[in-house]
């Protein structure tokens, strides 16, 4: 099978607070086959300044997809969802939910929110790489991502 | 997972490809049931449950073609992503376009993804194993109760 050569990295934005699990994602990342670059924020609010282009974020990249932990300080996941999949410029970027809960009414609500899909995070090191590795071999590779467009 | 098989709705009308999605979705160890309509209305009927598809089951997934007789794909996805009801249930764009815009468009109305189908068979096949086995092994899904009619076991 031929390889895919990536000329343009692909702009991650991991919204996590959790040191562990970014430094595990950051890993995870790093042995794939795709060129990626990843930006990470640690709650809600940044991550839609980051997203706005606003205060320090003011040149950042325009993330190709979203990874997403629920349960964050100063601006719940939900909500940063919501707010995301309501905003005209912002909803089209795919937002991959990266949690600990397993709990149905997450599941449902963040589908009615139009997350694009929903993961629970193993708790073994090895079962996380793999699913890490995994979103990233259809993400990257399988599907496509929507083009920059301002 | 639950122990009721993973219902799969596949929208194509290409008899072709819908041959191969099949192929490519038996293939794999993962138990499945697949259902195929072929145009954008039966998708609608398929999903609300009205006649012919009155004991249709919910899809835990839809595959769907854009451009669709009798309803296009692109209008079947708004209505899917706009019905309380229907909204959760992944929508996985699957079609031989290529256009940007097609692409902004869908992702806009909140296609989960957007792949774009392989010419070459091998590549096909890779494809369709890949989104099962991320869709059905990796991803949560909501789990359902009813399955078939109105009148089915609810809460």
């Amino acid at each position: 099978m031929t390889e895919k050569i990536n000329i343009k990295a692909i702009d991650i934005l991991l919204v996590e607070d959790n040191p562990g699990d970014v430094r595990l994602t950051r890993e995870a990342l790093k042995e794939g086959k795709v060129l990626n670059s990843l930006h990470v924020v640690g709650d809600g609010i940044e991550a839609l300044e980051f997203l706005r282009h606003e205060g320090e974020y003011a040149t950042a990249a325009h993330p190709d997809i979203i990874l997403l932990d629920l349960n964050l300080p100063r601006m719940d996941g939900r909500e940063l969802l919501a707010k995301i999949k309501t905003d005209p410029k912002l909803r089209r970027i795919p937002v991959v939910i990266l949690t600990t809960s397993k709990a149905e009414e997450d599941i449902i609500k963040t589908y009615d929110l139009h997350a694009n899909c929903y993961i629970t995070k193993p708790v073994d090191l090895d079962q996380f790489i793999t699913v890490v590795k995994s979103v990233e071999e259809f993400w990257f590779t399988i599907v496509k991502l929507p083009p920059d467009r301002k | 997972m639950a122990n009721t098989e993973f219902v799969i709705l596949l929208v194509e009308d290409n008899s072709a490809d819908v041959r191969l999605t099949q192929e490519a979705l038996a293939s794999g160890k993962i138990r499945h049931e697949l259902h195929v309509v072929r145009n954008g209305e039966d998708a609608i009927s398929f999903l609300r449950q009205q006649v012919p598809y009155i004991e249709s089951p919910r899809p835990d997934m839809i595959l769907l073609d854009l451009n669709l007789p009798r309803k296009d794909g692109r209008e079947v996805l708004k209505e899917i992503k706009e019905d309380h009801n229907l909204k959760s249930i992944p929508v996985i764009i699957l079609t031989s376009s290529e256009a940007e815009e097609d692409i902004l468009k869908t992702y806009d109305l909140h296609a989960n993804g957007y792949i774009v189908k392989p010419v070459d068979i091998d590549q096909f096949f890779r494809v369709i194993r890949e989104i099962k086995e991320f869709w059905m092994s990796i991803v949560m899904l909501p789990a359902h109760e009813s399955k078939g009619s109105l009148s089915s076991d609810r809460d």
